[in-house]
């Protein structure tokens, strides 16, 4: 019976503990969102997708369209360059290389540029890129952004492959199955729910980047959509106008933060629905 | 040591010849003789690690995938040996179906676990492989309880289902040979008793070859019998010898239960 009482006593007390820890985390997210809802619903209007930034002390309300286009632009192709190579390098690892020397090396490579901080990402293709080119452009950017959301694909792809079970290999081996086929057909389609999450967080990742694309995209005060030129973005016109001295600017910058904030919120509960289908089966 | 008391002759469809395997340095199986009959189901029992999944995963070279596995002497199909290095492995799984412990029904519908196999080795049109899928459904007795959900995942059947399922897939590549790594090891009673029945009606087409460690299924379902201890073949025969009258006292001993 003591012991009965004791442990009663030390569950409460984690239990406790553990309450106490969540509710120190929520307080803090909890606060982040209600300013990022307070200033930026405020800033939230039709001009806000409809003009261009304003130039500073504009007589006309300005807005992001061109930030907005422009991050829409650079993450689709970041996205679309990095994916494929990302999930191609995950399958390597999980299917062929998992004993090989050359895996293994990957796979540390791979972990240094998952935690690589972003700004280095920048930088680097600051000298390899912008610095050859001449001028900062929105390729410049995606490569950046690309070079993001390689390693968090490649881990991801790795990771839910290898939750596979060898028994589902086996058995499809025991048909008679090429190793092409059974990844193609079998494995990959038995992790794409996982693999799919993985790449809706490594856009929610990109989608807020702001020091890769200072080294790279740069901005863009105008409309444009030429790769080869400074591009528009949501995280550095964010930034600009934020430290900027102007009301209206600030203002315009909280607006952007409440849209990335959202985006990114609709991204993860996205990549939960896709997890939640894949449990369901 | 083979007993043969039938009067009809039998042809031997597998046979081993001075068999050996190696887990790395560890020698699995030592020195296996044995023949495999057509049309006849072969149990494999003895105590856990005692080599007899070792051999079933050896005759569909499932063993390959493993680079520090290998096998050395002659394992013959039909008269070819199937541990020599040009055998087209994916052809040799065509000929010799496996069905393993734990029932994995791949992540699509019911009607695919069927063609996936199927389509490895046959172009069949669409009217060919309805009948192929239906025929296989039909031997594997699921097809009443599956005709209206083809189009379903093969993952929302139930264990037993998922078993006759993996059957079903294994037999719509018309194997000669159907290996079965314990396969009801992991169901209950009711489902159990569903796929000894079936691997009884199966022996019409199919060779059988079962490992198990519930010795009344040995008993119940197979002709012949092989006893295996520490990587070794201690006794092979007719089931009704090695359960009724075995030569060898360890035989005796593992099977009236005083061992292992």
């Amino acid at each position: 019976m003591d012991l009965h009482k004791k442990r009663k006593l030390v569950n409460k007390v984690a239990l406790g503990l553990s309450l106490l820890a969540m509710a120190f985390g929520l307080f803090w997210l909890a606060w982040v969102l209600a300013t990022t809802l307070k200033l930026g619903v405020t800033g939230l209007s039709w001009e806000l997708f409809s003009r261009m930034t304003p130039p500073p002390g504009a007589s006309e309300p300005g807005g992001l369209l061109n930030a907005i286009v422009g991050s829409l632009i650079m993450i689709s192709l970041a996205t679309a360059l990095g994916t494929p190579i990302g999930i191609l390098a995950g399958i390597y690892l999980a299917e062929y290389g998992r004993h090989t020397w050359l895996g293994q090396a990957t796979q540390f490579i791979n972990g240094i540029l998952l935690s690589a901080p972003s700004i280095i990402v920048g930088l680097f293709v600051y000298s390899a890129y912008v610095a050859q080119m001449g001028n900062f452009s929105g390729m410049a950017g995606v490569f950046a952004l690309a070079l993001i959301v390689l390693p968090v694909v490649v881990a991801t792809s790795e990771n839910m492959l290898r939750l596979v079970p060898d028994t589902m290999r086996e058995a499809a081996f025991a048909l008679g199955a090429p190793k092409h086929v059974t990844i193609l057909k079998v494995t990959l389609k038995a992790s794409m729910a996982g693999v799919v999450t993985g790449i809706l967080l490594a856009v929610a990742r990109i989608a807020g980047e702001t020091a890769p694309l200072l080294f790279t995209a740069l901005s863009n005060q105008f409309w444009s959509i030429n790769l080869n030129k400074p591009m528009a973005n949501l995280p550095v016109t964010i930034f600009k106008f934020a430290m900027s001295p102007f009301k209206d600017w600030q203002e315009i910058a909280w607006a952007g933060v409440f849209l990335i904030t959202l985006g990114i919120l609709g991204l993860n509960i996205l990549a939960r629905l896709f997890l939640g289908n894949k449990n369901k089966q | 040591m083979i007993i043969n008391e039938q009067t009809e002759p039998l042809e031997a469809i597998i046979v081993a010849k001075n068999l050996d395997f190696f887990y790395g340095r560890n020698h699995a199986l030592k020195d296996i003789n044995l023949n495999v009959y057509h049309r006849h189901v072969t149990s494999f029992i003895g105590p856990s690690g005692c080599g007899k999944s070792t051999l079933l995963r050896t005759m569909n070279r499932m063993y390959n995938l493993y680079p520090e596995q290998r096998a050395t002497g002659e394992l013959l199909l039909e008269g070819q040996n199937i541990l020599d290095d040009s055998i087209d492995v994916n052809m040799l799984r065509a000929k010799v179906g496996m069905v393993f412990q734990k029932p994995t029904p791949f992540p699509m519908s019911i009607y695919e676990n069927i063609a996936f196999g199927v389509r490895l080795h046959e172009k069949l049109s669409k009217e060919q492989m309805n009948e192929r899928v239906e025929w296989a459904l039909r031997q594997a007795a699921l097809w009443d309880e599956t005709k209206d959900i083809l189009g379903q995942n093969g993952m929302n059947l139930s264990g037993g289902q998922q078993q006759r399922l993996c059957i079903a897939r294994a037999i719509a590549v018309k194997p000669k040979v159907l290996l079965l790594d314990e396969p009801t090891s992991a169901l209950d009673p009711i489902s159990t008793m569903h796929i000894e029945e079936l691997i009884a009606e199966l022996t019409t087409e199919f060779t059988i070859v079962i490992v198990t460690h519930n010795m009344q299924q040995a008993a119940r379902i197979s002709d012949y019998t092989a006893y295996m201890y520490m990587g070794e073949l201690i006794e092979f025969g007719l089931t009704d010898q090695i359960f009724i009258e075995p030569k060898e006292k360890q035989t005796m001993d593992y099977i009236t239960g005083r061992f292992g």
